[in-house]
Formats: C-alpha cells, sequence, structure tokens
C-alpha cells in the first residue's frame, strides 16, 4: 500500500472520533509517539469495499486551531504540514457531533480555510435524531462548502457512508498553501449561529438526561457518594476478580519452568532460563490480570462519561494539594500500575501539575507491592477478627494503601508550599455527554494497553531480570561453602555492603541483598528472599515456605520497618524509565529515586526505631 | 465588539450565579494579562458568548467551586475565578 493516501481524522475531544477510527481500522493500528513531543500519534490502514487503500492519523482531539495544549499544538502542526517528520495531510475527515453542531461547527470553519480536500462525518446522527433534532445535511453541505456524510461510528455498518463518500474522494497530495485568513471570533460565531440556524431545527431545549443525572452525579453529597462506592467496587472487582486469572498464570509459568527443568540438563543454560527468564517474564505477567481489569474499568467509566465528573468532585480536594481534578485518572491508574498512570499525564496541560503528578504516582499503592505487603503481613500479623467483621489482616493492608495516598498528597503539598508562587490555574473541563460504553472501543483500548505494558515493561523487566540473575549468579560459591550460593556472588556482596547502610532501620543482609534484585521490580523481592533463604520453591509457595521463617528471625520491628519502607521506596526501574521517557530528560527520574529513597529510609528509621521502644 | 468598559461593581457575573438558574450571558470582561487574554479567546472558541444562555448544573463542594455549566448543548466545568469573567444579564428565572 505505498501509494495509499493519508487522511487526517480531526474533532473535539468526545465527538466519537475514536471510536470511528477504530471503526475504520479494526485493530490495524499503530501507536508511537510524535518527533520530539510526548503526545501520541495513532495511524491506521483500511481500505473501502471498492479497493481503495487509506492511511488515516487520528489526531489527539482539539476544540480549535489555536492551541493551548500539547496535543493541539500537534493537531495544528500536523495539519498546517509543520509538525517534524509528517507530510501534510492528503485529506482532512473532520468528525462533527450531531447533537451540538454549534460547538463543532466553529473548528470546522477554521480547517476548511486551510483549502484542503475535506470531508465532514456527522456522527452520533441516531442520537440527535432520538432528541428531535433534525440537520438539513445537503443544505449543511452547501453551506460549509464540503460534503456531509452521516457516520454512527459505534454501530456496526455506521461507517458505510462514509466508506462510500471516500471511493470517489480525491486528495491532492498538493503543497500547504498558506490558509485564508481567519475572521474574528465574534464573526466567526456569527457565521456558526447563521449556518445552524439555516440547517438545523431542534425541539425547545428541555433537561437531557444528561443534566439530570448530572444533577445527582454532582451533587455535594451524593456525589462523593456515589464515588466512593464506584470506587470502592472497582477495587473490590480488581482484587477478586484477579485472583483466578492470576492463580493460572502462575500455574502456567510454574508449569513452563518445570518443562524446561525437564528438558535442559541442570547448569548455567537452565539456571538463566528457568530463573531469569520465565520467572522473570512471569513476575510481571501474574500482574496483567489486575491491570487489565482496572483498567477495563477506567476505560469504561471514561467512555461513559463519568471520570471527568470524579475530577470534578474531587478538584477541591486536590487543589489543596496543588493539582487539579485532572490528576485524578493518572493517579487512579497508578494503583494499578504506576507506568501506564504517568504516561496518562500527558492529558494534564499545566507543566507543573503534571510533574507533581508524574512525582507523586508511585506513591499510590501499585500492584507490585501486594505480595511483600502480604509476606509481611501473613508472618507477621494474626489472623484474627476485630468487631465481628473486620480481617485484621485485611485492615493492616488497607492502612497501607491509606498511607501511599496520604504521602503522596503530603508530598503534593509540600511542593506546593515550596514552589514558586503559581497563579491559580483555569480547570475548563468539558463534561461530556452520558452514553453507555462501547464494547468494541473497550476491547481495543485494553489490548492496546496490554500490548504496551507487556512490551514496554516486559522489555525493561526482562532485561534486567536478566542482568540481575547474572550479578546473583556469579561469582560462583567456592567449594565447601556453607552459605546459600547468593551470598558469594556480586548481588550478595553488593548486598552485604549494604547492610552497613540498613542496620539502622533494621534490616538484616538477607533483606540488604535481597533488595538489589528487588530494584528492577518491587514483586522480585520476594523471589529474592526466597533465593537468599535457600529456597526453591515459586510463587505462592515461596511466601508459604518464608513466611514461617521470616516470623523466626526477623522480629516485628523489622517487619513494620521493611513495609514502611516499601511504602515509598522506589524499588521500579520501569517506573523511573517511564519518568525519563515523559520528561525528556535524567533529572526527574533521579530526582523522583532521591527523594523517595530519602523518606523511605526516614520512614523505616523512625518506624523501627518506634517499635524497637515500644516492645522494649 | 467586546466592551472595554470595566463592568460595574454590581453587574452579575457567572459566578453568582446560584445552582438551577439560568442567564443571558452579556459580554466577558477584558483581559488584563496574556494569560487571562488566552484563556478569554478559548471561553469564546468554546461557545461562552454575548446572547448565549447559560444554566448551573451543579456546584463544588464546600465552596461552590467548581461549577459546572449547561450551555448548548454542551456541559462544562468552570473555577470561580474563571466563571468570574463572565459578565450576565440581570439573572432571569430558572
Amino acid at each position: 500500500m505505498t501509494d495509499a493516501a493519508t487522511l487526517a481524522l480531526v474533532g473535539k475531544p468526545n465527538c466519537g472520533k475514536t471510536a470511528l477510527f477504530n471503526r475504520l481500522t479494526g485493530a490495524r493500528q499503530k501507536v508511537a509517539n510524535y518527533a520530539g513531543v510526548t503526545v501520541e500519534r495513532k495511524e491506521g490502514r483500511f481500505t473501502t469495499p471498492g479497493g481503495r487503500g487509506w492511511r488515516i492519523l487520528d489526531l489527539p482531539g482539539a476544540y480549535s486551531l489555536q492551541a493551548t495544549t500539547p496535543d493541539e499544538v500537534v493537531t495544528r502542526d500536523v495539519l498546517l504540514g509543520t509538525q517534524a517528520g509528517e507530510a501534510p495531510p492528503d485529506g482532512i475527515v473532520f468528525v462533527v457531533d450531531a447533537t451540538n453542531l454549534a460547538l463543532n461547527l466553529r473548528m470546522v470553519l477554521e480547517v476548511t480555510r486551510l483549502g484542503r480536500p475535506m470531508l465532514v462525518a456527522l456522527n452520533m446522527i441516531d442520537v440527535a435524531r432520538r432528541r428531535g433534532i433534525e440537520i438539513d445535511v445537503p443544505r449543511l453541505s452547501q453551506r460549509l462548502g464540503v460534503p456531509v456524510i452521516e457516520t454512527v461510528a459505534v454501530r456496526a455498518g455506521g461507517e458505510q457512508a462514509l466508506l462510500a463518500a471516500l471511493e470517489s474522494f480525491r486528495p491532492v497530495a498538493a503543497a500547504p498553501s498558506a490558509p485564508a485568513p481567519l475572521p474574528s471570533p465574534e464573526a466567526l460565531a456569527r457565521e456558526v449561529r447563521a449556518i445552524v440556524a439555516d440547517c438545523v431545527r431542534e425541539p425547545a431545549r428541555d433537561q437531557t438526561v444528561t443534566e439530570r443525572l448530572d444533577r445527582v452525579l454532582l451533587h455535594p453529597l451524593v456525589g462523593p457518594l456515589v464515588l466512593g462506592v464506584v470506587l470502592f467496587l472497582v477495587f473490590q472487582a480488581v482484587f477478586g476478580w484477579a485472583q483466578v486469572p492470576m492463580d493460572l498464570i502462575e500455574a502456567g509459568v510454574g508449569w513452563c519452568g518445570e518443562q524446561v527443568r525437564a528438558l535442559l540438563p541442570a547448569g548455567m543454560l537452565q539456571s538463566l532460563l528457568v530463573e531469569g527468564v520465565i520467572g522473570g517474564t512471569g513476575s510481571v505477567l501474574v500482574f496483567l490480570p489486575q491491570i487489565l481489569i482496572l483498567f477495563f474499568f477506567i476505560l469504561a467509566l471514561e467512555e461513559s462519561g463519568y471520570l471527568p465528573r470524579a475530577a470534578f468532585l474531587l478538584d477541591r480536594l486536590m487543589g489543596s494539594v496543588g493539582l487539579s481534578g485532572r490528576a485524578f485518572i493518572p493517579l487512579l491508574s497508578s494503583f494499578a500500575c504506576a507506568v501506564p498512570g504517568i504516561m496518562a499525564t500527558r492529558t494534564i496541560q499545566n507543566p507543573r501539575e503534571r510533574l507533581v503528578t508524574i512525582m507523586i504516582a508511585p506513591l499510590m499503592t501499585c500492584s507490585a507491592r501486594l505480595p511483600v505487603y502480604t509476606l509481611v503481613i501473613g508472618a507477621f500479623v494474626p489472623e484474627r477478627t476485630v468487631g465481628g467483621l473486620f480481617n485484621l489482616q485485611g485492615i493492616v493492608l488497607f492502612v497501607l494503601y491509606v498511607a501511599g495516598v496520604a504521602s503522596a498528597m503530603a508530598v503534593g503539598w509540600a511542593a506546593k508550599r515550596l514552589g514558586a508562587r503559581d497563579r491559580i490555574q483555569p480547570l475548563l473541563m468539558e463534561l461530556p455527554d452520558y452514553h453507555w460504553p462501547h464494547v468494541r472501543s473497550l476491547a481495543i483500548g485494553l489490548w492496546e494497553r496490554a500490548r504496551i505494558f507487556l512490551a514496554r515493561v516486559g522489555g525493561i523487566i526482562l532485561s534486567l531480570m536478566i542482568l540481575l540473575w547474572f550479578l546473583s549468579s556469579f561469582p560462583a560459591p567456592p567449594p565447601g561453602a556453607t552459605m546459600p550460593p547468593i551470598t558469594y556472588s556480586l548481588a550478595g556482596q553488593i548486598g552485604r555492603a549494604l547492610e552497613v547502610v540498613f542496620a539502622p532501620i533494621g534490616f538484616n543482609w538477607q533483606i540488604s541483598i535481597a533488595l538489589v534484585p528487588g530494584l528492577a521490580a518491587r514483586e522480585v523481592a520476594v523471589g529474592a528472599l526466597g533465593t537468599v533463604y535457600a529456597l526453591s520453591q515459586s510463587g505462592d509457595d515461596i511466601s508459604a515456605s518464608l513466611a514461617p521463617l521470616i516470623a523466626q528471625t526477623w522480629g516485628l520491628p523489622t517487619a513494620l520497618s521493611l513495609l514502611a519502607w516499601y511504602v515509598f521506596a522506589p524499588q521500579c526501574i520501569s517506573t523511573l524509565g517511564v519518568v525519563r521517557r515523559e520528561t525528556n530528560s535524567w533529572v526527574y527520574p533521579l530526582a523522583m529515586a532521591a527523594y523517595l529513597f530519602a523518606l523511605a529510609y526516614l520512614a523505616s528509621f523512625i518506624t523501627y526505631r518506634v517499635a524497637l521502644a515500644l516492645i522494649a | 465588539m467586546s466592551s472595554s468598559v470595566a463592568p460595574a461593581r454590581d453587574v452579575p457575573t457567572l459566578r453568582s450565579l446560584q445552582k438551577g438558574q439560568s442567564a443571558t450571558i452579556a459580554d466577558l470582561r477584558t483581559a488584563d494579562t496574556a494569560a487571562v487574554d488566552e484563556h478569554l479567546r478559548r471561553l469564546r472558541e468554546l461557545g461562552f458568548l454575548p446572547g448565549e444562555q447559560v444554566r448551573v448544573v451543579a456546584r463544588g463542594f464546600p465552596a461552590g467551586d467548581p461549577i459546572a455549566v449547561r450551555i448548548g448543548h454542551a456541559t462544562f466545568a468552570l473555577r470561580g475565578f474563571e466563571a468570574d469573567l463572565i459578565l450576565l444579564a440581570p439573572v432571569a428565572r430558572s
């Protein structure tokens, strides 16, 4: 398809543009970045029934060619042909929300002035008709000077008319000429009003379903209550539903390990494959169900239009720590894994706010902390019921979660106090109309997330696992060695050296060693402890065998100190890696590592000393 | 077309509109900084123009900030100081 022409898909956010893109391209999409910026570039391919092949670029949603966010800058630059690495598109498909023509037409008029071949896709025409809105399409087409095609992106076959129109669409690969000068906003507004008055008939506006729902969901008391319930249900689902798939994956990884062990003779290669490669990928894969389930809910809530309402309700609270409601979604995602959470900060326009959100995202209790928390709580917290209803172990876990959120807010607040006197940022956020999430978009969105997560995280973690395997296996123990092999390796030597540093906070040499491979990813520490204590099981078995061992040898202050350490410590190379990508600099990941380790040490120190004093 | 006269003290702004109330936009304030100017332009682009009807759908808790307003067929959330930029004609019954 070397001669496939390129279409640019343009529109404001929430007009169904991405649904249309998904319907046209299916899974034939490629996600990357625009040159030099951290804005997502989505390209896909499709063929019309008549056999014409097209490439299509889903440009970031924009309200205007007068760009205010990095996303909008990219859209403007691509359309004008000034974006680095992008040829100007051969044709433009402008997606318009038929239920709100007035808001959408303004930018349509802006873009028509570029003089590029253009089609308007009048999307959500079904919703408009349901509301009694009648649009004279031929007349609209005549007033705009471009073809206007009705589409229903969420329905199968809803793109047929567009495909038919594209058969005869003549894009011209002309050099972009300077756009016609833009009239003043008032004149443009007058023109839009005139066109709408001419082409649109609608019944008198009474309260829509959205408004009625918003009265409840944005109510100062009911709203937060509903939000709390929704969040609670989501977390219940994430932890409840994920159990079975996680067990399946662990079993699968264990099975693979067994097969390799049976096939290969014992030795370096077997060890590398079983412990390094399979063990390494296994420890990443086992979290995929939780991440996918959490993202399923996040995407569904986003599709339904509810997430901006959550941002509205939390805006005041987040404002107290120098953020806005927009930071809610990235921070929520960070409960699954900070990597996609930090990537989601691209939607935050204000650079300072975005940076602070990135810096506190790792404090959100991510799913990788669970194996460590589970191990220590299982070993040291008795299985008791408190108040006849609450499991003591569950309570401690909940406290750790709250500690994560509280520390994030504290750091945010500190950043706000220490930072320059920033003028209050405007919010101006659209709350799109509610609609049912579309299964197809959800499926494609989840597939994308899974792919990105596995590719990026799996890549880094896998290589690091292998590296750390080397560090933990060489040099080999001398003959007649009495300690576990790992103590003689490079990792062991580093750990023993670190023990000097960690002794004041109660970590013995086993813990100190385990923290070294534990730098790759938080969950690795459990496996590393197993290795140090010379255990050879995997997964849950390690926890079960380790728990009594550490219960006997550590002591409660050490256990609590380790928990406090894990609330803060950046034991995750992937997070630091993605921070480097998103900030385009080494300063921020290093600063993040420094401040998090400092907080971790402080918290561990206080916890250890206080616990020691209380017990004595 | 936008006025360059500072509004009188008692001109109602969107910030003072109560939940459920409707009003007609009279004008937008003039900008005193470049940042505010850019923000005013964005407000106009989104349809906050003289003559348009706005209705307050919800107000935040506890200080009534941010404010969710319905304008045309869209709903937007604004901070108090943003809503203060939008001057209203004397308030109509909702």
